[in-house]
């Protein structure tokens, strides 16, 4: 007698804590191996890009800061750098270093999320514990410099909203001095921790081919053995005039992807550095009058810049009308903007990509053949913030 | 490729009739060509020696309602070999059906639906076109510029009812778009005619 045996399908999500925010995986398992995934997202989406469509350009930053919002200021410079691009501006060098400077922060901010969350899905609760407080220290930077821990709304086209605030510079160097070893502290408990390899090594693997067939970018290529990185192949702001190394994987796995991760916060910590050695004191916008707003002390004794205050913040700026894709090396990898500008001060068309939208569509791909309890560490080295895959 | 012109001028001899226009611009090709060319350039600069543009970066549609070819279909590429980027672009009415590229790149999969949730624009041999950010069982296509900016549904617990309803969007206010559009053109306009002023005295 013959007994038939049906697959099990199983949902993930969209309220598992695992799946990193509201992702609904539909998994097809014979036993507890898994046969298909079949990602659902869209359950966080905002309509983000007909919502800057309808929203002046300077308005339209925010919803940048929505979007990954573990690494905010990252996704708001892929929008600046466009805007200044069509419109043919340069930004300060000061202003350059501080963009830099906060992008890194926000390289660390992920990375630091991403490591220990990922720690935590396989069962280490500690890192979660000791990656939080720096995370917490870093995001009072973001507060001191914008006002804001999370959404910071700070990066304008043509450098950014306000000087760093009195102290600041010397509060992120001492971080830079104290934080290496939290790192190498967070290493103690994982790196070599018998626990975390066996969960990690060999799973997930992404070979070259399929990393570029599947338009992997960031962590997820360098894993793989891949070394591109746009600060390097294609510096934007002041990239080209920064030292930094760029950690490459072995084998593709998880656990690859781990150390790459690690590996790049000491990096950024070093570029951080880098940039308060050579901050000098200068502007941090550009004086195009037409770009951005004048000073209070100007509003207060003239008429014109009261009037430009005043134009600035109801029409905007306008750009001419213009076609171009930018992209940045946000922490979770290419993060690009394809902006089309029609003379006017809204953005006729913005579409945002983001990396962690190809990331995750590669999950079948990705877990075929791997157990359940392989579906967590494989979706945590994804990297996946819902903020930008569903937009 | 070594440069962009190099590239530019390889393209355009290879594929001279497949070729509508080329242009470089902000340190990227923009090639358009036709509908019925897409695969065969696809997998010229993908293969290509000179080439190799390896990763599909991203697919987009841009809508003009006005005009008869309404929808300009994109694709973003990326040589990382050569570390260079062309923007591909054809147009389209809305009626038509494009071919799917999911053979060539398999990441254009969702990307692929993406354009048909956010457009509805029909892909032909797609192995698997559904809806993908928007709710299950959404009607309308919400980038399309005809699509009002508040939506046709708005979705609420009915305490009635004992469940979550959709019902047409109610509004206390209609939504208000100001036309700020106005002559000011900043401190040139006016320092121009200062100077004018200038010479006539």
């Amino acid at each position: 007698m013959t007994k038939k045996i049906k697959n099990l399908n199983l949902n993930f999500g969209p309220q598992h804590p695992a799946a990193h925010g509201v992702l609904r995986l539909i998994l097809e398992l014979d036993g507890e191996v898994v046969e298909k995934a079949d990602p659902h997202i869209g359950l966080l989406h905002r309509g983000t890009e007909k919502l800057i469509e309808n929203k002046t350009y300077m308005q339209a930053v925010p919803y940048f800061d929505r979007l990954d919002y573990v690494a905010p200021m990252n996704q708001e410079h892929a929008f600046a750098l466009a805007i200044e691009k069509i419109l043919g501006i340069d930004v300060p060098i000061r202003a350059q270093f501080i963009r830099v400077m906060f992008c890194e922060i926000g390289r660390i901010l992920s990375h630091i999320l991403n490591v220990t969350t990922q720690a935590l899905d396989v069962g280490a609760l500690t890192p979660s514990l000791w990656g939080f407080e720096e995370r917490e220290t870093l995001m009072t930077f973001y507060e001191r410099a914008s006002g804001s821990r999370l959404h910071a709304n700070y990066f304008r086209a043509g450098g950014v909203h306000q000087d760093l605030p009195v102290g600041l510079e010397r509060d992120i160097a001492k971080f830079c001095e104290t934080f290496p070893k939290v790192i190498n502290d967070l290493e103690n408990l994982l790196t070599d921790n018998r626990i975390f390899k066996q969960r990690n090594v060999d799973i997930g693997i992404v070979t070259k081919e399929d990393a570029l067939d599947y338009s992997f970018s960031g962590v997820m290529i360098r894993g793989s053995g891949v070394p591109w990185d746009l600060r390097k192949s294609q510096p934007y702001d002041c990239y080209d005039q920064l030292e930094f190394k760029i950690p490459i994987g072995k084998n593709g796995d998880c656990y690859d992807r781990y150390l790459c991760r690690i590996e790049e916060m000491r990096e950024s910590v070093f570029i951080i550095k880098q940039c308060l050695a050579k901050m000098e004191k200068g502007p941090i916008k550009t004086f195009d009058g037409k770009i951005s707003p004048p000073s209070k002390k100007e509003i207060k004794q003239s008429m014109e810049a009261l009037i430009h205050h005043f134009k600035l913040f109801t029409e905007g700026y306008r750009v001419p009308k213009d076609e171009i894709y930018t992209a940045v090396e946000a922490p979770k990898g290419e993060f690009g903007v394809y902006l089309i500008s029609d003379g006017s001060s809204k953005p006729y068309k913005c579409k945002i990509r983001a990396p962690g939208f190809s990331h995750l569509q590669s999950m079948d791909y990705l877990i075929k053949g791997h157990m359940l309890a392989d579906v967590p560490a494989v979706l945590g080295s994804l990297d996946i913030v819902f903020g930008e895959v569903d937009r | 490729m070594k440069s962009l012109i190099d590239l530019e001028k390889k393209i355009n001899s290879e594929l001279t009739t497949k070729i509508n226009k080329t242009k470089i611009k902000h340190n990227q090709i923009y090639i358009e060509i036709d509908k019925e060319d897409l695969i065969d350039v696809l997998l010229f600069v993908k293969t290509n020696k000179d080439a190799k543009f390896r990763q599909l970066i991203d697919i987009t549609v841009v809508d003009y309602p006005e005009e008869a070819q309404r929808f300009k279909i994109v694709y973003l590429l990326l040589s990382h070999e050569f570390n260079q980027r062309i923007v591909l672009s054809y147009s389209i009415n809305e009626k038509e059906v494009i071919s799917s590229i999911t053979s060539i790149f398999p990441s254009a999969n969702w990307m692929e639906r993406e354009v048909f949730d956010m457009y509805g624009v029909n892909f032909k041999d797609h192995p698997d076109l559904r809806r993908i950010l928007t709710d299950y069982g959404f009607e309308g296509h919400p980038l399309r510029k005809d699509f009002p900016l508040t939506g046709h549904i708005e979705s609420r617990y009915s305490e009635e009812q004992k469940k979550v309803i959709n019902e047409p969007v109610k509004l206390e206010q209609n939504y208000r778009n100001f036309d700020y559009e106005s002559p000011w053109e900043g401190t040139k306009y006016i320092k121009e005619q200062v100077s004018t002023d200038d010479k006539k005295n």
